[in-house]
């Protein structure tokens, strides 16, 4: 071989090999939408992600909006929670009309007399056709205080003058269910998230302990997971709330409740905690933080929970409809909630009595958000477990 | 299989004990002990007090007794088949559980034949069509059904049929048999109105199933060997039915675990919306009027129940799967 023929970088055995330097990015160069894909961060790939799953996107929306009207109850609701319109009590839901006589007049609803069938005790409320009511809109109506805190009157939507706007209904106290049910998300929106705040700090402190220490606290830990869930929920609920002692105020039994609902919750949540910190202990990084004298908590909380957040936020988004649900029971069965705070279970207790919803359906009305929370809760919590791993 | 068996059944005691450990500080979370409000209450309704009863039970159940002493009380008067005494009744608890207890054991059971039978079908449909309409029509009525509470469910039947037929759908039999000793007549007549809180207690139950079922059977048709089955010229019928619907079909069993404690939490709830003569409407009064005997020993028999459960579908689970049965007597 002489060197005229390795310049031409033949190999005597007839290989061909080049003699440029090595460049590894001259291989594939990167486009710079596929770059900008490369360096993202895990959160901004989960957003991607996201982003493509459209039914999640729309659902997340709608909660969005939900969580967004709770800040404004007041103002949404034509009346406060608990203003009575006795010469209106079970008023069925007053339709709006456009139109009154072919002619356009915008919103307006039909004045109405009362009578009672004394047949069957029902009240009925026939509209007087000839009494156009318009409505309100950007007005002042019911006072209320604010977030508690200042006296207030503006509504987005009141009653004509001198008449009433009962959109879904009133109950057997003339309190008007749509301002109802518009107050009630409130406390039912509400007691999911705090309710999953308890068992996120539960699940993660109980889980990390087990998963990252295994031995005899692993297995304790798994056999108390087992025995809470070889449990029926709702029965343990049940005896729990009926515990909580009948003077307190009622916003000690929310909390309560919450304590309660999350008391059983946890599990799955710990559950994946565990399993996750046990694969991940064994990892390098973990053993170099060790060696550097890192203590648990640090390591557990600075390099082995951020690993898998993502996936933890997700479960616990789909366990927040359960929650809501649990409350929703109790408070229909009477375990619950007590008025004057009002959620939907509380509202859904008055239609216990068959005969009564029978006659006056609409005070079924507090089902529908109930059953669209959670299904949109489902679908969202379901997307973003999707997205939750983004390398996948 | 033996040795399976015996570990099974002794992991099981712990479970219990700590169970019972559970359920009796819940019975003695509320202040001062039954009879103590018991007294108080015939005191302001002007009834005579019977003191030597009220002594006999205290000394009876060991209500003067430190915790720890009436614990053992309640725990061993239950392995003796004493469940307790009912003040609101005035009975002991099992003659006041008695008919109601089996009621909600035939209901269960029936609740979960019915998720199985409406679950396999669908389940597999749904796998096996995976993103046609079909499965994407099931798949948000399975939705749906996973997210109508079955109180609610329960209470919009009522009223439905209350609306449309004028009849109340409550109940679980004719009036007649309520309290009529048991006979053919009065199975067929529970067996005619079961159906309703069948359907209404399983609606969630199945649909979770049919979705569990769809990912399962999925995972495993995309495994190699299908792929080699169905390249070797395997009718696909026949392929699906000889080896991927066994494997699921375990899973079947096994999820009986997950499937017991929510048939029996919705059983219990929708008992009360219905007013079935079941466990339910009796377990909330008790708790209502804190007669906390009855309410602990209906939590004692519904986690009896569910670990019973789990124990037969475990067992199932063992005799259909050699791997667990093996993996049992080779340890680990």
């Amino acid at each position: 071989m002489n060197d005229k023929e390795m310049s031409a970088g033949k190999m005597s055995n007839g290989h061909f090999v080049s003699q440029d330097p090595f460049n590894p990015h001259s291989i594939e160069t990167l486009t710079p939408a596929q770059e900008k894909f490369y360096m993202a961060s895990q959160w901004k790939l989960m957003w991607w992600k996201l982003k493509r799953h459209r039914l999640a996107v729309i659902c997340g929306v709608i909660l969005a909006l939900n969580y967004a009207t709770i800040m404004f109850s007041e103002v949404i609701a034509p009346y406060n929670l608990h203003s009575r319109n006795s010469d209106y009590i079970y008023s069925p839901p007053q339709s709006v009309h456009l139109f009154h006589q072919g002619e356009f007049i915008g919103p307006f609803v039909y004045g109405r007399d009362f009578e009672l069938d004394m047949e069957i005790l029902k009240r009925n409320y026939p509209e007087r056709l000839d009494d156009v009511q318009p409505l309100r809109f950007f007005c002042s109506g019911d006072s209320y205080r604010f977030w508690g805190l200042f006296e207030a009157s503006f509504h987005l939507i009141c009653p004509p003058e001198n008449g009433t706007f009962f959109l879904l209904g009133t109950d057997r106290l003339g309190r008007d269910m749509f301002s109802r049910i518009t107050y009630g998300a409130r406390i039912s929106l509400t007691i999911g998230l705090v309710g999953i705040i308890i068992s996120f700090t539960f699940g993660i402190i109980i889980g990390g302990l087990a998963g990252y220490y295994g031995g005899w606290v692993d297995a304790s830990v798994q056999r108390l997971i087992e025995v809470i869930r070889s449990f029926p929920e709702l029965p343990l609920w049940m005896a729990l709330s009926a515990v909580l002692p009948v003077n307190w105020s009622p916003i000690l039994i929310f909390f309560g409740i919450t304590v309660i609902l999350a008391l059983l919750d946890w599990t799955g949540l710990a559950r994946a905690v565990r399993s996750k910190l046990l694969s991940l202990r064994e990892e390098d990084y973990c053993a170099a933080a060790e060696l550097m004298g890192a203590k648990p908590g640090r390591i557990i909380g600075r390099h082995l929970l951020p690993g898998f957040m993502s996936h933890l936020i997700a479960s616990a988004t789909l366990s927040i409809p359960a929650m809501i649900l649990g409350e929703t029971a109790l408070s229909f069965l009477g375990l619950g909630l007590r008025p004057p705070v009002t959620s939907w279970g509380v509202l859904l207790n008055e239609a216990q009595n068959i005969n009564v919803v029978a006659l006056y359906p609409w005070l079924l009305y507090p089902v529908v958000p109930v059953i669209l929370v959670i299904l949109t809760f489902n679908f969202f919590g379901d997307g973003l477990r999707d997205a939750a791993d983004p390398y996948k | 299989m033996l040795h399976y068996l015996v570990r099974r059944l002794l992991t099981m005691i712990p479970t219990l004990l700590v169970i019972s450990m559970l359920v009796f500080v819940i019975i003695q979370l509320p202040p001062g002990d039954y009879l103590e409000s018991h007294i108080a209450e015939l005191q302001s309704q002007g009834e005579a007090v019977d003191e030597q009863k009220i002594q006999f039970l205290r000394e009876q159940y060991g209500l003067d007794k430190p915790m720890l002493h009436q614990y053992w009380f309640w725990l061993t008067g239950m392995l003796q088949g004493d469940f307790g005494y009912s003040f609101e009744y005035d009975l002991p608890v099992t003659e006041v559980v008695g008919d109601r207890l089996f009621l909600t054991v035939i209901v269960s059971i029936a609740t979960i034949v019915f998720t199985w039978v409406m679950a396999f079908p669908i389940g597999i449909y749904s796998a096996t069509h995976q993103y046609s309409w079909g499965d994407y029509g099931l798949s948000t009525l399975g939705f749906l059904g996973l997210a109508t509470p079955n109180f609610l469910l329960a209470l919009v039947m009522l009223y439905l049929a209350n609306v449309y037929f004028g009849t109340s759908i409550g109940g679980l039999m004719e009036p007649e048999y309520i309290d009529a000793p048991w006979s053919i007549d009065k199975m067929l007549s529970i067996l005619e109105h079961l159906w309703i809180p069948v359907v209404v207690i399983g609606t969630s139950g199945t649909a979770g199933m049919i979705r569990r079922l769809r990912a399962n059977l999925l995972d495993e048709l995309q495994k190699q060997y299908v792929t080699t089955g169905r390249a070797k010229g395997l009718p696909p019928g026949k392929l699906l039915r000889k080896y991927p619907l066994r494997i699921a079909l375990n899973f079947f069993v096994a999820d009986i675990g997950n499937l017991l404690p929510t048939v029996i939490s919705g059983a219990e709830i929708v008992a009360v919306v219905m007013s079935l003569p079941m466990t339910g409407p009796i377990l909330l009064s008790a708790l209502q009027s804190q007669d906390m005997y009855l309410a602990g020993s209906f939590l004692m028999f519904l986690a009896l129940l569910t670990v019973f459960g789990v124990l037969v579908s475990d067992i199932a689970l063992a005799l259909l799967d050699p791997r667990i049965r093996l993996g049992g007597t080779a340890g680990k």
